[in-house]
């Protein structure tokens, strides 16, 4: 065995990407500068940018310009088309760039995509992706920093990825791709650098399942997206106090795995929920109400969200520090369920 | 561009089963036994069935809230239309989408749709398949005047034109969009000439006229089958109902509906001159007129006896597999 050889989340996905683009010759993939440089007559434009953060550099070198497209900044056009060909038999992944953009294309989105099937009684599918960026930590303000992965997981019809690790963010994407319906595929732009683990030869992670990322018997602490490696550094410092923490990572919004975490606070009795984005009406929310209605009698203390404030995500450094759930918050909110 | 015999019979055949399926529609509405919202093509089955007369199921069609009309003119069945007009199990999407959902994919019509200029985006992505996978196949967007002013048509028009894609876009300008004017809605009153704007052809088209619309989209499509790109046809023409079925149409004269349907009537137009010119005899038209209403009865006694789903399938269909749904 030679050494486990390791990677960063985002070069990850571009691996996934590559592979699948190999494998399949219906994988499409296009948006606003995931190669960069069109129209330009600079030597040494063609594939300046690979999308905002690099990613998709190098694909088109080898698939081409008639599967890997920039597209205009036109998201209702180009997420619309998507949702076309993919009714009519590609795969595309169309690279929404960030999150906070959905508002342009969601007609096509929530209204085509997501409903297509379902609308033509089963006989239509979607096998589309499309990724995203979310996320706070960067400064980029509030119309670059949002999470609102609950937005696309409350429409039935798409699926929600959010991964964590570059092992699960190869093998998710790789999952999403092959899979016959619409799939939000969300990194978090602070995790792209994070480095792990990942095989060379194509695997799948399967969308919902979550992934136990460390095991306890006090608390169960379920954490979506960068607020995983939150909640894990929480659970380190309070070991020291003889706390014992399970932190469960959904991985997928939707599906998203009840059992899993019910399971979790069956066996803790105790549920801590660690989510950047804003709480009413969120993914917070919604796991808490499952663990109320299908946890009550395990329960031993109230259920804790720990979120974002009810705000638009703020510029300055000192005010965003504020908004994004921090260390602090989680260990004090586990420390008061486990005194309960 | 001459039409060939058969052609010309089943394009005739097309128009008459769409006004006789809308007028049928528009009685069993109001009878009660149809729920829901409906709107009706009635008055401008020319559009449709001179477009669709050039396109083979493996080309795409988008349609819009009055979609009935496009999806006759596409070859789908009527029984499975009414079915899916009553919310039968036997439906084309089995009871689920209705009249503004209607679709049937395996003759590429990719859906009626509720959203006003929401298949524009859908047809360049069908288009784009074609030119992905060099199938020399296109793809049609229907819309109206009104989606003319959405986002989606500019976005569309733009991806379509740089993208050189197979895709035909089609206006039915039915003078209103809901209850408003086209003169009061559309800057610059020429929607063809909004082509001029993406380097693209744009022309007007009778949409009255058969000849016309199935000329005019003969060109377009090989044009987009050739490599060369879309085309924005504008087709003018007129509805026959209100916007919905209810609609009390204080927006129009009763003279100026009347005026249409008496004087400039598509399929009447279509019926002269084919017979003044001797193409068509007026007794095998007479004959299409009995086949399609024995069709048209038959698709209501379908439709009526028709279980309705059961209610176990409101659950399915949302996804192709969906492990531990919650």
């Amino acid at each position: 065995m030679g050494e486990e050889r390791t990677m960063s989340l985002g070069l990850a996905i571009r691996e996934a990407l590559h592979q699948e683009m190999e494998r399949d010759a219906s994988v499409i993939i296009m948006g606003e500068d995931i190669v960069g440089g069109a129209g330009s007559d600079e030597p040494g434009a063609e594939d300046s940018w690979g999308g905002p953060m690099g990613i998709t550099r190098g694909l088109v070198g080898k698939f081409g310009h008639n599967r890997v497209r920039d597209t205009p900044i036109s998201e209702a056009g180009f997420i619309g088309a998507a949702v076309g060909a993919a009714a009519t038999g590609l795969r595309p992944i169309a690279a929404l760039m960030f999150i906070d953009f959905f508002g342009i294309p969601m007609d096509q989105i929530y209204n085509q995509g997501a409903k297509l099937r379902y609308m033509f009684g089963g006989k239509a599918k979607v096998p589309m992706v499309v990724r995203a960026l979310i996320g706070a930590g960067v400064n980029a303000a509030a119309q670059h920093s949002q999470s609102l992965y609950s937005i696309f997981t409350h429409i039935p019809g798409l699926k929600v990825v959010i991964p964590t690790t570059p092992y699960d963010a190869k093998g998710l994407m790789i999952s999403a791709i092959r899979d016959d319906d619409p799939v939000f595929f969300l990194e978090h732009k602070t995790l792209l650098g994070e480095k792990g683990p990942v095989p060379e030869e194509p695997y799948t992670v399967p969308l919902g399942v979550a992934e136990i990322r460390r095991e306890g018997d006090d608390v169960t602490v379920v954490a979506i997206a960068k607020m995983v490696n939150v909640a894990l550094s929480a659970a380190e410092i309070l070991e020291a106090e003889g706390v014992s923490v399970e932190v469960i990572d959904p991985r997928t919004l939707s599906p998203l795995d009840g059992e899993t975490i019910l399971d979790s606070v069956e066996k803790t009795g105790r549920l801590v929920i660690v989510d950047e984005d804003t709480p009413r009406c969120s993914l917070a929310t919604d796991i808490a109400a499952l663990a109320a209605d299908e946890a009550f009698f395990s329960l031993e203390a109230p259920i804790k969200r720990i979120t974002a404030p009810h705000t638009p995500v703020p510029f300055s450094p000192t005010l965003e520090n504020a908004y994004i759930p921090s260390q602090e918050r989680v260990v004090a909110a586990i420390q008061e369920v486990v005194s309960v | 561009m001459e039409i060939p015999r058969d052609k010309l019979l089943e394009i005739y055949e097309r128009m008459v089963t769409i006004r006789k399926f809308e007028d049928r529609v528009h009685d069993e509405y109001a009878a009660g036994r149809i729920p829901g919202f409906v709107h009706l093509y009635a008055g401008e089955e020319a559009v449709a069935v001179g477009v669709c007369a050039h396109l083979s199921d493996a080309d795409s069609i988008t349609s819009t809230h009055r979609g009935h009309g496009h999806c006759i003119a596409k070859g789908v069945g009527v029984n499975e239309m009414m079915a899916e007009l009553y919310g039968r199990a036997t439906g084309a999407c089995k009871g689920k989408g209705g009249s503004m959902h209607i679709a049937d994919i395996n003759r590429g019509m990719l859906g009626a749709n509720g959203i006003v200029g929401g298949g524009v985006p859908l047809a360049c992505g069908a288009a784009l398949t074609a030119q992905v996978q060099g199938t020399g196949a296109v793809a049609v967007s229907f819309f109206g005047d009104g989606g003319a002013n959405e986002g989606t048509f500019h976005e569309g028009l733009n991806l379509a034109a740089i993208w050189k894609l197979p895709a035909i876009f089609v206006v039915e300008n039915n003078r209103y969009a809901q209850s408003t004017s086209v003169k009061y809605a559309s800057a610059g009153g020429d929607i063809a000439a909004r082509a001029q704007s993406y380097g693209i052809p744009g022309v007007t088209v009778d949409g009255l006229d058969l000849f016309d619309v199935y000329e005019t989209t003969g060109a377009a499509i090989d044009r987009a089958r050739a490599g060369e790109g879309p085309t924005l046809l504008e087709c003018q023409t007129y509805r026959f109902y209100g916007h919905y079925e209810g609609d009390t149409q204080g927006y129009r004269s009763r003279e100026e509906i009347e005026e249409y349907r008496t004087k400039h009537c598509a399929i009447q137009r279509f019926r002269d001159r084919v017979t003044e010119q001797g193409l068509l005899e007026a007794d095998e038209l007479d004959a299409i007129d009995a086949q399609v209403a024995d069709a048209i009865e038959a698709s209501v006694e379908f439709a009526a006896n028709s279980p309705f789903p059961d209610a176990s399938e409101v659950t399915t269909d949302v996804y192709v597999n969906y492990e531990e749904a919650i």
